[in-house]
């Protein structure tokens, strides 16, 4: 393939220059899917605030910093990595700047498949050429364009036909290089009647600026149940852009709770398209301070009838920070029967904190129920006031209760270590914003 | 009760307080001695509610004129927590939800706070956990509510004992209870009540601020005053409040205005 085609944004140009060092596979639909990645990434441009997409967050920032594709890992023990093990989940897959690192993931799964993919696309290449890069929208996406460009390896989940998974996966993503760009991808493919928990989990070893291009897919058959969380704790000085698209099949079940803290500007698209009688929660906490600016974008696609949605969307804001929540629900013609809630609720901690957040109902239907609700406001003074009046300082008080905001989504994390960890790193940064 | 020779508790003189620049308190004077239990009663609007948020130091309401003694320390010049530690309590009509903190959790840290700032020693969670379970009892409380978080999703009822259980771990010399029985069925009120009463003692003082006679079934007041336009314009024993709950207000206020034309 030829990998000489002029991008109309030098700055594209900048980010594909490398692009054909990838090794080329064995596999001609995986060149083939690469090849095509990179013409759709030619034709298309970095958006701006002109586009009505990203209206609210401002990339300039990122054309700004110059970034190569990420070099070959530096080796990492298992010490370094240590303080991000999830001891419910046995089996963890490890990348390092977006490369697999074998000796530090752990496979116990019993019964399921968790691999890289680099390893299964020989066995796999049937279902795998079926499945890749097929839900996430490439089309006018510049940055899943750019990650399926560069596509050579990703995170793999297969969950047999009626196979309950005992422990969650976790997929650790670890930066440790700057001024690169990373490339994380992950697939899972859930199979009638499984069960699964995925936690799909970016950090960082260092704080320069760096950029994580990420890319997710899940794919739920009829009857599976899947629950998918995703941390975002990047570095202060990290761009993370994200496209998920969950695809869920007849009655099968998508729970998912998203968490953004770190980054300097974060974007996460999270698209959801339900078949007859499924069901799915996309439940998200934004917490940033400083100048951080976090995006959040999703949109649940009620494409046939009797599917149930829920959404609770919180954003706590502090500092000069921005949060951008853009959530769309969509009802077909013909789905009849949804059930869709969605909220979404921030809390500015001080008087430069800002929010955008637009709700977007598209219903095209009669025959459904969809509710949905925003609020933004600051800490209600009649709370502070009952905590002190009960002998609780003031500021301890105002911390109280913004960790309580935030834990609410924070408890819906089915993993119980997880949980207790996020609620300590809530606490701490909600009691150092203030 | 009555006690002889007992201590001065709360000292308020000529109060006047406003919200928003518009004044609710109206030279209110009021003293409660240790081992009293006193009724405020009066229609809406009256000022009940506000003067027992001005007591425990409500950022809304600001105080134009006149002073608040508490066991011989200016009050006013305390924030709420402050007053809280030197031992005023309010239980509030509306107890405030707080989702993600832990009812348990909440209970040992005012606790544990307060028990600090008056040189007592602190409590472990194990500890806690002893303590408050026996208070729990008193109060016919499931154990189950301490897993739960603070108010969240509690009826009308488990909140008003959730109340009157941090009242029992807090130890106040001052007790206000506002509008503590609004909300109550009877069983509840009685649960509600019989803590109070087993509260009370010849060192502390407790003023229910209520629209009606029924909590004064179950606690019985020494002394029971009506409050209009922000001030108290009767005060009697608890066969007053007998009197209002057969006659109205109506009588009172006219009475009130009649004395002040005479004494104009």
């Amino acid at each position: 393939m030829s990998a000489v085609v002029q991008s109309n944004s030098a700055y594209l140009q900048s980010l594909l220059a490398g692009q054909h060092n990838v090794a080329t596979s064995k596999q001609v639909w995986l060149n083939k899917l690469r090849s095509n990645a990179v013409e759709t990434v030619s034709e298309l441009t970095i958006p701006t605030t002109r586009d009505e997409e990203w209206r609210f967050t401002d990339l300039s920032m990122l054309t700004k910093v110059s970034l190569q594709p990420a070099h070959a890992a530096i080796q990492l023990g298992s010490a370094d990595i240590k303080r991000f093990h999830i001891k419910e989940a046995a089996t963890r897959l490890v990348f390092v700047d977006g490369v697999y690192a074998p000796k530090l993931s752990n496979v116990v799964a019993k019964g399921i498949a968790v691999s890289n993919l680099a390893a299964e696309l020989a066995i796999n290449s049937v279902i795998l050429q079926q499945h890749l890069g097929q839900h996430v929208a490439n089309n006018g996406n510049v940055f899943s364009a750019l990650n399926t460009a560069f596509l050579h390896d990703a995170a793999l989940i297969m969950l047999p036909r009626n196979v309950a998974a005992k422990t969650p996966v976790h997929l650790l993503f670890i930066a440790t290089q700057k001024e690169v760009v990373n490339y994380p991808r992950t697939l899972v493919l859930a199979d009638n009647g499984c069960e699964a928990t995925v936690i799909e989990d970016y950090v960082s070893l260092q704080d320069e600026a760096y950029f994580t291009n990420a890319v997710s897919e899940f794919v739920l058959a009829d009857n599976a149940r899947v629950n998918h969380i995703r941390i975002q704790r990047e570095g202060a000085k990290a761009f993370h852009i994200a496209n998920c698209a969950a695809v869920l099949s007849r009655s099968s079940n998508y729970q998912s709770v998203n968490v953004a803290m770190g980054a300097r500007i974060s974007r996460y698209n999270l698209n959801i398209k339900m078949a007859e009688g499924a069901e799915c929660s996309a439940d998200g906490l934004a917490l940033i301070s400083g100048r951080q600016l976090a995006d959040t974008h999703t949109c649940i696609d009620h494409a046939q009838p009797n599917g149930t949605s829920r959404q609770l969307h919180k954003c706590i804001v502090g500092g000069g920070a921005h949060v951008v929540f853009n959530g769309k629900i969509m009802v077909r013609h013909g789905s009849s029967k949804t059930d869709s809630q969605q909220s979404n609720h921030t809390l500015l901690l001080t008087d430069k904190a800002h929010v955008d957040t637009k709700p977007q109902l598209e219903i095209f239907n009669d025959d459904v129920k969809c509710t949905h609700g925003a609020t933004i406001g600051q800490l209600d003074n009649e709370e502070v006031f009952y905590l002190q009046s009960r002998g609780i300082e003031k500021s301890r008080a105002r911390n109280m209760l913004t960790y309580a905001f935030g834990a609410e989504i924070i408890e819906r994390i089915p993993v119980a270590s997880l949980k207790r960890s996020l609620e300590r790193t809530v606490l701490e940064q909600t009691s150092t914003q203030l | 009760m009555i006690y002889p020779n007992s201590k001065t508790i709360l000292e308020v003189r000529n109060l006047c307080a406003s919200v928003s620049g518009t004044p609710i308190l109206k030279n209110m004077n009021f003293t409660v001695k240790s081992g009293e239990i006193h009724a405020i009663m009066g229609p809406n609007g009256s000022g009940k509610s506000t003067f027992s948020k001005v007591l425990a130091g409500h950022p809304d309401y600001e105080i134009t004129s006149g002073t608040v003694m508490f066991e011989g320390k200016n009050l006013l010049e305390l924030a709420p927590e402050e007053r809280a530690r030197a031992g005023v309590f309010l239980a509030f009509q509306y107890p405030i939800e707080i989702p993600g903190v832990g009812n348990s959790q909440f209970l040992r840290l005012t606790y544990n706070t307060v028990q600090t700032h008056r040189g007592k020693e602190e409590l472990d969670p194990l500890e806690f956990d002893d303590f408050v379970r026996e208070k729990m009892k008193l109060l016919e409380m499931r154990e189950d509510f301490l897993d739960r978080s603070v108010n969240a999703g509690f009826s009308g009822g488990e909140k008003k004992r959730n109340e009157i259980l941090q009242m029992s771990l807090l130890e106040p010399r001052l007790a206000i209870l506002d509008e503590t029985d609004s909300g109550l069925d009877i069983d509840a009120l009685r649960i509600v009540s019989k803590g109070v009463n087993y509260l009370a003692n010849k060192d502390n003082a407790i003023v229910m601020v209520t629209h009606y006679q029924r909590l004064l079934d179950y606690i019985v007041p020494d002394f029971v005053h009506v409050m209009e336009a922000g001030r108290i314009i009767k005060s009697g024993g608890k066969e007053l409040a007998l009197e209002l709950e057969t006659r109205g207000y109506d009588w009172v206020s006219d009475e009130y205005k009649a004395a002040s034309r005479v004494a104009a």
